[in-house]
């Protein structure tokens, strides 16, 4: 159905969840975790090669590229300058268009830093990256960036790792009526539940890594994450009913005996 | 015996000695990266792979190599 087709700068996903690489116990856990979860599309960081020791096992081993679409991703940069930098570099390892822009302005609360942030997406899009913005919950930061070029407007829905879950429903409801573009929660979901609220809000997609990697059973979690998002998209598209202070019979209540 | 003359430079930010005259794809082919999963920075300028062969590492260059790790 169409309407289950997750569209990202004319690019089409079948699955809704996108899923980061890190903190996993080992690479292959995470290309379990990855595979159980549907998602088609994972973040990734780019870092150092090991010149010591090459034994060390590499991603690109264990999630095929040409299966996976890798979306390299600017964790850990802290001002535009580091950011262009990295996806400079990851563009140059094959071709990767299509990033995940992520500037961090606080190093305990892990808060993107918007003015950098905003001024970065305008630089990538005019050097012809599809940029997929982390953010906060900021619906006329998001207006900005949508007006600079971003492909993705992405709104935390709590610090990054925190598992709180969505703290301003209200705020992502705004951005999701003002823009076409996707819109997906990204960064702080704890919980399979979380991820439905966001898809019954209206979101396009949810991307996790924290609640799945870190998870006492992390397949289990990734399944859980699957159908959460599968569950909160149909709910969305369903039409829910209107709230009501009283109470409502299911049942008749002619005939009763 | 000829004296080689070697020359300092870093990579990934680790001091290491090479001959003078080194090409880049040499030093590429010696520390057995995989060229295609990788970008190299040379002094902070990123470099075309398919031009490694023609750049000659000079004194003090500072070479980057990175890849695509685990990450959120």
């Amino acid at each position: 159905m169409e309407q289950n087709i997750l569209k990202v700068a004319d690019k089409k996903f079948k699955s809704r969840l996108i899923v980061g690489t890190g903190k996993y116990k080992s690479m292959k856990e995470c290309a379990k975790a990855i595979k159980l979860s549907g998602a088609e599309i994972v973040t990734v960081a780019v870092r150092r090669v090991n010149i010591t020791d090459k034994k060390k096992p590499l991603l690109m081993d264990y999630i095929d590229p040409k299966k996976i679409t890798y979306l390299p991703n600017t964790a850990g940069c802290f001002n535009s300058k580091e950011a262009l930098r990295t996806l400079r570099l990851a563009r140059e390892i094959g071709g990767w268009k299509l990033v995940k822009l992520e500037v961090l302005g606080d190093k305990k609360n892990l808060f993107p830093e918007m003015i950098e942030t905003l001024k970065s997406t305008e630089i990538l899009t005019k050097e012809g990256f599809k940029v997929m913005v982390y953010c906060n919950d900021d619906p006329l930061m998001a207006k900005r960036l949508e007006n600079v070029g971003a492909s993705a407007i992405m709104p935390l829905a709590a610090p990054i790792g925190s598992g709180l879950g969505i703290l301003n429903k209200i705020n992502i409801k705004i951005i999701r009526a003002q823009t076409k573009l996707p819109l997906i929660i990204d960064a702080g979901l704890g919980q399979a539940s979380d991820a439905t609220i966001a898809m019954e809000l209206g979101c396009d997609g949810v991307l996790v890594n924290t609640a799945i990697a870190k998870a006492t059973k992390p397949y289990d979690m990734a399944l859980a994450f699957k159908n959460a998002v599968i569950a909160g998209r149909y709910s969305y598209l369903s039409g829910r009913i209107k709230k009501n202070l009283m109470g409502n019979p299911s049942s008749p209540t002619k005939g009763v005996i | 015996m000829k004296n080689i003359i070697k020359i300092k430079i870093k990579v990934n930010g680790k001091v290491k000695l090479i001959k003078n005259n080194t090409k880049l794809s040499n030093l590429i082919k010696f520390l057995k990266i995989p060229v295609k999963k990788v970008a190299i920075e040379l002094n902070q300028e990123i470099v075309d792979k398919k031009k490694l062969e023609k750049i000659i590492l000079k004194k003090n260059d500072k070479i980057e190599v990175v890849h695509f790790i685990g990450g959120g």
